[in-house]
This record gives structure tokens, C-alpha cells and sequence, in this order.
């Protein structure tokens, strides 16, 4: 069926505004979903509806943050489209597309999975691919599949649009050299390289042979300086860098960037060499779509968390510290930052098992958690897996009577602030679904808004 | 005592989290007093006869699978004299494939096997992925229980005769349809369960840590003292409960 747009548009206006009335969340993806049934086509004509186009962004960690730093610098001279609280499939790109009244410019964060399906039907103007890292593989299946469906997605775009991509990734700097004009970003900073590729590293063998790659410098997971000692396959040539990095703990992090226009120094106020690579990928994106490199370091400069992936939210006289584990790569840059920032003695961990999180939470098992265990006094295991959590960290040598199985988060969070003394700070890990739950806590007491309303 | 496990192809084949069955057997002979050394088996190595106590080999992707199949065969006969000689084995996932005879792929290319396993396997059209509970017997009157989580695109086939790990309470198992999942021949153990498997089924940890004393001393496999496994237990049952409302399902 296809009917007038504007009629369809107004149904789903109704639909998100009946979902947030009834308190079954922030209607996030409800409208989109009524559009799609409606007439798929419609979010087509939307999306063309843009003046100045779309821009995608996707990416196995990072997107969202990398997502909400580009928003901070083409905020202030673009009014955007952009897709909230990580609805990121093509129903919550049609939501965003519905609410978006007087939008210039789409900027939509998108499921890895579901990127080929939403830029064939937005023909976007630049496609940002960030990363792939084994991530959800009960639902993904295996990495070579979504890394040859990302290869097709770039041989189909539009002449003109633009491809940008993290150099930095085998996969992804084998994509970018076979489309002329592409934009590559990457880090060159030995100094903070791991000595050793991380056990949870992917892309390892060459793309084009199968040799195990030479790494002049690793940074996250297979993410690094690398070359095939056998075919010469290498990284391709950087045009925008982060480099000169400094990380400063738990706090923030600064590097000097890098582009053929010129350099800027740009400070953090986010911690961690994975932020680095947002900002660096936000950069990227925002230099292909035109933006001036001042605009881009304010941008930068200004931003200062996503929603759930860094966050500190007051309770009362003490603070939650919040930061999203999701796939073993981004949860040992996790684990890799609060150990820069001095390992917190008390931890609570939220492991579910929804879709959203990955219904296999074999994970857990190549997530480097060891590094914690120093200073690690007490752990309080919650989540629906909180059982399977504490396994995980007692066959890695933690005493069983420092573990606490609390599967109940309401309850694993009152334990945890119990534990907590008087202006100090407790430290949650949460996966996806567990993130959600734990802020609805947190909001339902008060402490902070519901997601709907503030997230980026 | 001093025991000595044979990882293969670690690098290559570690797609599950294999390293929580090598934490679990390390950390489970350790409270027991017996010290574990796991050493990796890669294409330059050799299998001395003796050598090894157990082997393990997890699971891979199709394109790592590609990559190490050939010089994990060459290994074959090495590992058949070792399983002869009743060294112990268990295989995961991808592992379990290559232990048999051969893997066909989507494309219709072969690889080849080790052949511990009587078995076969050929790539189909949807992956099995989900939560699975099997009942198996591996010592007779002993009925245990494994839960864990598939994902396999590949259907195993048994040859007559042969002997699978366990039933299906609830899952895929080896092709969807036959109601028995893994294969056990003697102390080789293949299994498309991972999770990781041992962590939540620490009974089948001592039964292969048994396995490998038995070789090691040349008697019989030995009762192992037991541990207190409230965590485990716990975390079993979760796992059989997620199998049994919603493993199974395309």
C-alpha cells in the first residue's frame, strides 16, 4: 500500500505520542514500525524529503557515542534528524524521520546488520563504518558475513556519496581502498599500543591471504598499524589522525587531529583510547560532510558523554558510575580504562541474556577481566546471567567469598550503595538491557530523567 | 600429579570463549593438587606418543576453520596413535567438525578431517542457534545433564553405529532432527555445546580430568574429590531452564 505521506506521517505522530502517554517507553521506534507496515516506501520519500541528505554511521562499539560527538559539532549549524536512545534499526530511523519536522540533515546511528538495508533506502551522502568486532553472534552470525555485506553496501552507494572508514581495521581499509576517494581515519601513537594482540582479536589473518598479520602497533583488539608479511596488504594512508595522545585515567583524554586542512588540539572531557577513536571517526565524518576544523574541535571539546556508556549520576551523597559492556573488545577498553584510573575495590557487573545483550553470553569468558582482580575486593554479580558472571571471575582465581550473586539489579544496586561509603563512588559494568533497567532504577527514585527525554 | 592438555590451533580456533574450558580443567585439577600444563599445538608443532593426557580444540569460523584444516589433519594420525595409547580428547563446535571425517561447506568445498570421530558434516542453510539441554550417560548408571548454546550451520551426520554425547531434551543437536546431539568414542568427546561448556557442566570437566589421570598413571580413571559447586549448579540451572523455553527455534 502506499498512501499520502502526510496522512502516514500523522498516524505515526499519534502512535509515538499514545506510547508515551501509556508509559511503555519513549516511543522510540513505535511510529517507525507503524510507518513501515503502512508503506515501507514512505521512509524512502522522507529521507529524500532532507535538504542536505543523510549521513550513516555504524560500527560493532562506538556508534553511539561517535554518533552523539557528531551531533555536537553539526549542531549548531544544522538542524538535524537524528536517531535518539539507540533505536538503530530501520524502524527507529523511520521514527526519527517522522518526528523530524523542519530538518536540513539526517544523522542516523545504525544496527550493523541492518546498515545495507537502510542506505539502499536512504541513498546517504556519507557512510561512516567504524569497526567490526565479533559482537552478538547469535544474532549477527559469523563476522566475515556482515564484513561482505558492508563490502557490497559500499560498492552500491551513490557515485557521490562518501565513504569514510577506520584505516585502522583490516576489513574496513580493504573496503576503503577499492572505492577511490574514500576517507580514511586512524590513530598513530605506538606509545599507547598493546604489547601483544588482545585474546579477543578478530581480524588477525590477512583479508586477501590468510597470513597472520605484522603489527607495528596494535591499538584495540585487531584495531592497529598492521601488515601482511606474505601479500604486503597493509594499512591504507590516513587523511584524518589522531595522534600525540594523552589519557588521563578515568577523567578525559587529548590528542592532536590531524587533517589535510590542518591540525587542532582537542581535549576530552571522555576518558579512554576508544574515545579517541570516536571523536577521531566523529571528525571524519564531519570533515566529509563540510564542516570547518574549529567547528569540529568545539564540537569535540564540548561533548560530554552518551547515555549509559560513561556516566555519572548522583544518588543521593554518593555516585554511579555507569559504563557499557556489550562484546569483549569494548569491554576490555572498559576494563583497560578503570584500571588506568585506579581499579575500583568494590564492582557491581549486570549480565543479561535479552536479545538486545546477546542471548549467548559465552562472551564474558574473552572479556580480559584479569587486569581488575588486583584491587578487586568485592564483586556483586546481578542480571538474569549473574550466576553464570560469578563463574567467570572465580575460575580467574577472585575467592568465592568476595563474589555476591544478587540476581535482582534493584536489590544488587541498594547492595552495592550499601557498600559504598559517603561521597564515594560505585562502579556498574552493565550489559545493553541491564544499562536500560538500571536507569529506569535510577530515574523511578529520581535521580535522573527518563531516556526518552535526555539521551543522545 | 603433573598432566599435560594439548590446545589446538588456539590462535585460530577460540571463537566461543575456549579459554573458559582450559580455566575451568586448569583451575579444577589445581584444587585437587594436580598441576595442569597447557600446551599450544599449532602447524609446527608435533604430537609426541605420550605426550599429551587430553587434548582440546574449540570452535572456529568458517574462514579460520579454512585456514588451520589441512595442518590439523596432518596432525591426524599423531592424534589417533595418542587416542589409542587413551589419552583423552574433548572437541567444540568447530573442533567437533574437523575431528571427523570431513566438513563441506556452503560452497560445496570439502575439508578434511582428523577422523577421531565417526562422523561427517555439511554445511546447510540455517544456522542452529540457541540455548540446548541433553541427557547423556557417559558412565552407565550415571544419567547427567549439559546445557549450553549452539550455533552451527553445519548438519552431523553419525555413522552407523556410533554413539552420540547425549539426547536432546531441547535444542538442535547434531542436524535438528535426529534427537541426539555430540559424539563420544571411548574418551574423545565432540560437541557443538559451548557457553563456554565446562563452566556451567563442571561434572564433565572431572569426568575428562579423570580421563587424562587414567592416562597419565595408566590405571583406572580415579574418583576425583569433590568441590563445592553451588555457583555452577546455579548457573546449570539457568542455562537448562533458557533451553528449555525458547533452544530449539529458527
Amino acid at each position: 500500500m502506499r498512501g499520502p505521506l502526510a496522512l502516514e506521517i500523522g498516524l505515526a505522530r499519534v502512535a509515538a505520542g499514545l506510547s508515551r502517554l501509556a508509559g511503555t517507553g519513549g516511543g522510540t521506534t513505535l511510529p517507525g514500525k507503524l510507518l513501515w507496515k503502512l508503506d515501507p516506501s514512505a521512509v524512502d520519500r522522507l529521507a529524500a524529503r532532507l535538504p542536505r541528505g543523510s549521513a550513516l554511521v555504524s560500527a560493532t562499539n562506538g556508534k553511539t557515542t561517535t554518533c552523539a560527538m557528531a551531533v555536537e559539532i553539526l549542531e549548531p549549524s544544522v538542524r538535524l534528524a537524528h536517531n535518539r536512545a539507540g533505536a538503530n534499526l530501520v524502524s527507529g530511523v523511520a521514527t526519527a524521520l517522522v518526528e523530524a519536522r523542519d530538518a536540513e540533515l539526517g544523522l542516523f546511528e545504525v544496527d550493523e546488520a541492518a546498515l545495507p538495508e537502510v542506505a539502499s533506502r536512504l541513498s546517504p551522502r556519507a557512510v561512516l563504518l567504524g569497526n567490526l568486532f565479533r559482537d552478538q553472534l547469535d544474532r549477527y552470525g559469523e563476522l566475515e558475513l556482515l564484513a561482505g555485506r558492508w563490502r557490497q553496501l559500499a560498492r552500491d552507494l551513490p557515485p557521490e556519496a562518501v565513504l569514510v572508514a577506520n584505516g585502522d581495521d583490516p576489513q574496513l581499509g580493504e573496503i576503503a581502498m577499492e572505492r577511490p576517494g574514500s576517507v580514511v581515519f586512524g590513530l598513530d601513537d605506538p606509545r599507547h599500543a598493546s604489547p601483544t594482540l588482545q585474546h579477543a582479536a578478530d581480524s588477525k589473518w590477512c583479508v586477501r591471504c590468510g597470513t597472520p598479520y605484522d603489527y607495528a602497533a596494535a591499538y584495540i583488539g585487531h584495531l592497529g598499524d598492521y601488515r601482511c608479511p606474505a601479500c604486503g596488504h597493509a594499512r591504507p594512508a590516513l587523511d584524518v589522525v589522531g595522534r600525540e595522545i594523552e589519557l588521563n585515567g578515568l577523567e578525559s583524554a587529548s590528542f592532536e587531529l590531524l587533517t589535510p586542512e590542518g591540525s587542532r588540539r582537542v581535549e576530552l572531557g571522555v576518558p579512554g583510547l576508544y574515545n579517541v577513536y570516536n571523536a577521531v571517526a566523529a571528525a571524519a565524518l564531519a570533515r566529509a560532510l563540510g564542516t570547518p576544523l574549529d567547528s569540529i574541535q568545539a564540537g569535540l571539546q564540548g561533548f560530554s558523554a552518551a547515555f549509559g556508556r560513561f556516566e555519572r549520576i548522583a544518588i543521593g551523597d554518593r555516585q554511579l558510575l555507569t559504563l557499557l559492556i556489550k562484546n569483549p573488545a569494548g569491554a576490555n577498553e572498559v576494563v583497560r580504562t578503570l584500571v588506568a584510573g585506579g581499579a575500583p575495590s568494590l564492582l557491581l557487573v549486570a549480565l543479561n541474556d535479552e536479545i538486545a545483550d546477546g542471548r549467548d553470553v559465552s562472551w564474558i569468558w574473552d572479556v580480559d577481566f584479569e587486569p581488575l582482580l588486583g584491587r578487586l575486593e568485592r564483586l556483586i554479580a546481578t542480571g538474569e546471567r549473574a550466576a553464570e558472571l560469578a563463574l567467570r571471575f572465580k575460575y580467574a582465581g577472585l575467592p568465592e567469598n568476595a563474589i555476591e550473586v544478587v540476581p535482582s539489579l534493584e536489590a544488587a544496586l541498594d547492595r552495592g550503595l550499601e557498600l559504598t561509603p559517603p561521597a564515594g563512588e560505585l562502579t556498574a559494568l552493565p550489559t545493553y538491557t541491564a544499562m536500560l533497567a538500571l536507569r529506569d532504577l535510577v530515574a523511578r527514585r529520581g535521580f535522573v530523567k527518563p531516556y526518552w527525554e535526555e539521551a543522545a | 600429579m603433573r598432566l599435560v592438555v594439548g590446545h589446538l590451533f588456539p590462535d585460530y580456533l577460540n571463537i566461543y570463549a575456549d579459554r573458559g574450558n582450559i580455566a575451568v580443567l586448569t583451575q579444577r585439577a589445581a584444587w585437587r593438587g594436580h598441576e595442569l600444563e597447557v600446551r599450544p599445538l599449532g602447524a609446527d608443532d608435533r604430537v609426541r606418543p605420550g605426550e599429551h593426557d587430553l587434548f582440546y580444540v574449540g570452535g572456529g569460523q568458517d574462514r579460520e576453520q579454512e585456514l588451520i584444516a589441512p595442518a590439523l589433519a596432518a596432525l591426524g594420525p599423531a592424534l589417533n596413535e595418542a587416542v589409542e595409547r587413551g589419552a583423552a580428547a574433548l572437541a567444540v563446535c568447530g573442533g567437533y567438525q574437523l575431528f571427523g571425517h570431513f566438513y563441506r561447506d556452503q560452497s560445496g568445498d570439502e575439508l578434511p578431517g582428523v577422523g577421531l570421530l565417526p562422523l561427517y558434516t555439511v554445511a546447510g542453510e540455517r544456522r542452529m542457534i540457541g540455548d540446548v539441554l541433553l541427557e547423556c550417560e557417559l558412565e552407565p548408571g550415571e544419567p547427567r545433564t549439559l546445557a549450553g548454546f549452539e550455533n552451527h550451520a553445519g548438519r552431523t551426520v553419525l555413522e552407523e553405529g556410533a554413539e552420540p554425547l547425549g539426547r536432546v531434551v531441547a535444542g538442535f543437536g547434531n542436524d535438528g532432527e535426529s534427537g541426539y546431539e555430540g559424539c563420544r568414542s571411548g574418551r574423545v568427546l565432540g560437541t557443538y555445546l559451548h557457553g563456554p561448556l565446562l563452566p556451567r557442566n563442571p561434572w564433565l570437566a572431572d569426568w575428562l580430568l579423570a580421563q587424562a589421570l587414567a592416562h597419565r598413571t595408566g590405571g583406572e580413571p580415579p574418583e576425583l574429590e569433590p568441590l563445592p559447586d553451588e555457583l555452577e549448579g546455579e548457573a546449570h540451572a539457568v542455562s537448562a531452564d533458557r533451553a528449555r523455553s525458547r533452544g530449539g527455534r529458527y
